[in-house]
């Protein structure tokens, strides 16, 4: 079985803080992580590698040349071949860019099954998994809680707010993996040598898709959506102190805090 | 090591061990430090990721990492559990060592691999109720039989020796030539009349297994002897004088994990109006512990880089052992003080922090025994 | 010359979803800016019925597509039933809610008409000069705001987070257009199989994991006063969690501790009921995104780290806070 996983390298959003002062975000000393909903896909796509033999999973990214660490990562777990897809042309994507872009890359690739992780932690559009599958002219099914292999058909138990829809899709298809679907593996020591020593990070760029992505459809240029602005949120004031309310009163201070923060 | 930094590559194997330590030793660390008992899931889990045979040969089933990467591992795990830091360091430098640097193949094939590869856990007997500092004093004997040395005799503060599968361990083969009279063995747990104690009760490193091991007519056989009669305390001093490398690394990783708990607290802690974090006194106190910390880490990669370029490392092994030994004491001294009440109370981490560190001016080599490693390098003997 | 506010609408075991209707009222707010119609498409099996509904909470027009096809939620007819819709109708604005029908449905949809999609946003308007949408919505964890255009492409769409915008109240006078159309579903659109639908039952979830927690300490006094927690944990879709004491003393368990020798939760809401805030609980909760805190001593240390510190009697407060968030929750 040819499973690719689509993995983002993030911040790891977690951990950002507002300065007070500036009103700005500290990137400083964020550190970088794989997206935890794709790296749920990578160890899916392993558990899968280790129930059918002679299966390989690849797994691909589109970033910056310090994605290279997040793609080690992904091998010295097991994966058997990385690529990062990268370009000063790519700059400013959007989701439909964005998915242009892999789709071209997956369209030059043998597949089974393609793993995206259902949202990111920095974008957290939840877009570009749907789109690179209506890219690619494959089914889609999303918000994956847990998948299974019967005979050649992929079983996926898709979660909805409120249930859950056992679906069964023939391949190739798409699935997108929700953090639970699979409890993340660590690294081996031995998996990190390989990764830095028997494998290797394969480098694409715009001339090694050419042929598949259109210009038009990639970087900023390529790009429907643009960022018109961004502002971070109001820094976390000093918190309010009520006494001597009813209870009524003490009730309708909560009430209103809670939908100002949208909770209900 | 390139200049003073990490490469890519140890720089994602400190990850694994940094995230491994936080995910799935620090929620158990307290209750293996009360129960003073090592969790074996946490065990299986240490093998499975390849921690317990870092910097050996692929052709063995290890990592095929160095020894930095090595002491990298045991300082992350120390951070945030002293007992597990030794517990590695025992099984990968001490025991497994032995049988990497003087076994023949056969015996490499029978009993480094499964080490190495994550099956069976080992241990190191040399120290004895009468032979500590000076191991020379062995009493345990080992007569050639036939095919078996049986070996007799009793071993004492055996780290591991609760669970281990494999014991290196050493006896006098001829009394009449002093250290030269003494030999190592492999020899398998579930030998006839190898008996394991309960642990003994100690100040800290509570979960690790330490414990006596009596030899009683044990046979063991002939193909166990490590190289030849006579060589057992150059083995014993080349595994320690590497083991050194990890004890280091483990006194800076309880050190370091003392400091990151008080600077954790003193922003939280409110005394007199304000932060204690806003005293200079607090600023400055924690500024020297980490310089000293950050000297003895310098002090122990350098130590592990020079094993890994086959350099003569055991003096700087001593240095950074006596010296991180040191400063993981007085760190962790000053932690507890940092946190006051709470610090010795068991509900926060730095008193155990505390009891742990002692250790490391004890074992494998005291300070003293140390001091004349240290002076013998330097020809003042 | 692309016009008019097209809403897609969820239908939920045959009930209209409260994030189409949100939508619709929404709708109406932008199609008055622009001087444009909002149509609602409502999409599924036996629902014609339901689209008067709609007109009276602000739709001029609404488009049915009644098919077997689309008794279930599957992505390709879904797929295809609105990208038919959108090719023929041309609308300047297409919102989805944010649902997990909406975020699988709206970037296929926009893929395969190739236009801009937005996710989850939390504010619409118009521009007053370009009279383009603005869509705000958070990214990076929540930690920013960022406002999207779509310039070139058409329709805008957005998938907006329910539960923000505010639906109509229902106005039976309303009057409007209520188009029936069919499409032409081929048997392969139903690409994948539905084996079974199983409905949740509430699984067990870890307090570290939870998105909201209602936590009690010392004041809650005795074990069976947690229920008062329960049942508000209940209505908010929250986790239960205590202080150390509460452990110890056996009132819950100690999966539920937070704190030093307990577990350190951040979620977006902890509520501390009776909770003082000593400095060993403090640590396991100091992250959380918004505090509120209720305990009868003003000088309570966790008013120091409360965004909202109410002096009060939790006994009092809490269920009369349960009552009022059932009441909340109940749509006209």
């Amino acid at each position: 079985m040819k499973i690719i996983v689509c993995a983002k390298q993030v911040p790891d959003t977690t951990e950002v803080r507002l300065d007070p002062k500036t009103n700005t975000l500290i990137r400083d000393g964020v550190p970088s992580i794989i997206n935890p909903d794709d790296k749920a896909g990578i160890e899916a796509a392993l558990q899968l590698k280790e129930k059918v033999p002679g299966s390989t999973v690849t797994v691909i990214c589109m970033g910056p040349l310090q994605a290279d660490v997040a793609l080690r990562e992904a091998l010295a777990m097991g994966c058997d071949d990385a690529i990062l897809i990268t370009d000063r042309a790519f700059g400013g994507s959007d989701t439909w860019a964005t998915s242009s872009i892999i789709a071209s890359a997956l369209k030059k690739m043998d597949f089974d099954l393609i793993i995206t992780g259902r949202q990111a932690i920095d974008g957290d559009t939840a877009q570009v998994g749907p789109q690179i599958a209506e890219h690619l002219g494959i089914p889609q099914v999303t918000y994956a809680e847990k998948i299974d292999l019967e005979d050649d058909k992929l079983v996926v138990w898709r979660q909805f707010e409120d249930c859950c829809h056992i679906i069964e899709v023939a391949m190739p298809c798409l699935v997108t993996s929700l953090s639970e679907l699979a409890e993340p593996r660590f690294m081996s020591v031995g998996g990190i040598v390989d990764a830095y020593n028997s494998k290797e990070v394969k480098i694409w760029s715009y001339e090694d898709v050419k042929d598949t992505l259109d210009e038009a459809n990639m970087g900023l240029k390529g790009s429907p959506t643009k960022v018109s602005k961004s502002f971070t949120k109001e820094a976390k004031g000093e918190g309010i102190l009520l006494k001597d309310l009813t209870d009524d009163e003490a009730v309708a201070a909560i009430m209103t805090k809670l939908q100002e923060k949208h909770i209900i | 090591m390139v200049g003073f930094n990490l490469t890519k590559e140890q720089l994602l194997q400190k990850q694994l061990f940094r995230d491994f330590a936080e995910m799935e030793i620090r929620p158990i660390a307290s209750q293996m430090d009360e129960e003073e008992k090592f969790s074996q899931e946490l065990l299986d889990k240490l093998k499975k990721y390849g921690m317990m045979g870092i910097p050996y040969d692929r052709k063995y089933g290890g990592a095929g990492s160095d020894v930095l990467t090595y002491a990298l591992c045991i300082e992350e795990l120390s951070k945030v559990d002293g007992s597990t830091g030794v517990t590695v360091s025992v099984h990968t430098s001490l025991c497994c060592s032995c049988i990497n640097d003087f076994a023949n193949e056969a015996q490499k094939e029978k009993y480094l691999r499964p080490l190495v590869n994550g099956s069976k856990v080992g241990c190191f007997g040399l120290t004895e109720p009468g032979a500590g500092t000076d191991a020379s004093g062995q009493q345990t004997t080992a007569r050639l039989e036939g095919d078996y040395y049986i070996l007799n005799g009793q071993k004492v503060f055996t780290t591991n020796s609760g669970f281990a599968d494999v014991f290196v361990v050493f006896a006098l083969t001829d009394r009449s030539k002093g250290t030269r009279g003494i030999s190592a063995f492999i020899v398998e747990r579930d030998t006839p009349g190898l008996e394991v104690s309960k642990d003994i009760p100690r100040m800290g490193i509570r979960a690790a297994s330490n414990a006596e091991v009596a030899l009683v007519d044990v046979k063991v056989p002939k193909e166990n002897l490590i190289g030849s009669e006579g060589m057992g305390y150059k083995i014993a001093m080349t595994a320690l004088a590497g083991g050194r490398i990890g004890i280091g690394a483990q006194a800076v990783g309880i050190a370091q994990g003392a400091i990151n708990e008080a600077v954790k607290y003193v922003k939280e802690r409110k005394q007199f109006g304000r932060r204690i974090s806003q005293f200079q006194n607090t600023q400055f106190k924690l500024a020297k512990l980490q310089t000293k910390v950050d000297a003895a880490r310098i002090m122990v990669w350098r130590a592990a880089v020079a094993k890994d370029n086959h350099e003569n490392y055991a003096p700087l092994a001593a240095m950074c052992k006596y010296f991180a030994s040191e400063v993981a004491n007085d760190v962790t001294r000053d932690c507890v003080q940092l946190l006051g009440g709470y610090g010795y109370s068991r509900e926060y981490p730095v008193e155990r922090m505390h009891r742990d560190a002692k250790i490391t001016e004890i074992y494998e080599g005291t300070t003293e025994a140390m001091k004349m490693i240290i002076s013998g390098a330097m020809k003042v003997n | 010359m692309s016009r008019d506010i097209y809403v897609i609408v969820e239908l939920r075991d045959g009930i209209l979803s409260k994030v189409g209707l949100e939508l619709v009222g929404k709708a109406r707010e932008l199609a008055d800016n622009l001087g444009q119609d909002v149509v609602a498409i409502l999409l599924g099996l036996g629902i014609k019925g339901k689209a008067r509904i709609l007109i009276e909470h602000g739709a001029d027009k609404v488009i049915v597509v009644d098919d077997p096809m689309l008794s279930e939620y599957v992505t390709e007819p879904f797929t295809k039933a609105v990208c038919t819709i959108l090719t023929e109708k041309q609308p300047e604005i297409v919102l989805f809610g944010a649902t997990s029908i909406g975020r699988d449905l709206a970037p296929r949809v926009s893929a395969r008409i190739h236009t801009g999609l937005t996710a989850d946003c939390t504010k619409l308007e118009i521009d007053d000069d370009s009279k383009l949408l603005l869509m705000t919505r958070p990214a990076f964890g929540g930690n920013i705001m960022a406002t999207i255009i779509c310039q070139d492409f058409r329709p805008q769409m957005a998938t907006v987070r329910p539960g923000v915008m505010v639906a109509l109240e229902n106005d039976t006078s309303r009057k409007g257009e209520i188009e029936e159309l069919d499409i032409k579903f081929n048997e392969s659109d139903m690409n994948v199989k539905i084996r079974e639908v199983i409905k949740s039952t509430k699984k067990a979830v870890d307090i570290t994991e939870a998105k909201y927690i209602v936590s009690g300490g010392r004041g809650v006094g005795e074990p069976g006063k947690f229920n008062m927690l329960k049942d508000l944990a209940g209505e908010l879709g929250a986790e239960v969690a205590a202080s150390r004491v509460c452990v110890d003393s056996g009132w819950i368990d100690k999966e539920c501790q937070v704190g030093q020798t307990g577990k350190t939760v951040r979620p977006d809401l902890y509520m501390a009921c009776g909770i003082s805030g000593a400095i060993q609980h403090v640590a396991g909760m100091e992250g959380s995104e918004l505090i509120i805190a209720i305990n009868k001593n003003e000088a309570a240390p966790i008013f120091n780290l409360a965004d909202l510190g109410i002096v009060g009697d939790i006994n009092k407060i809490i269920p009369k806070l349960t009552e009022a968030l059932k009441k909340s929750k109940t749509l006209s």
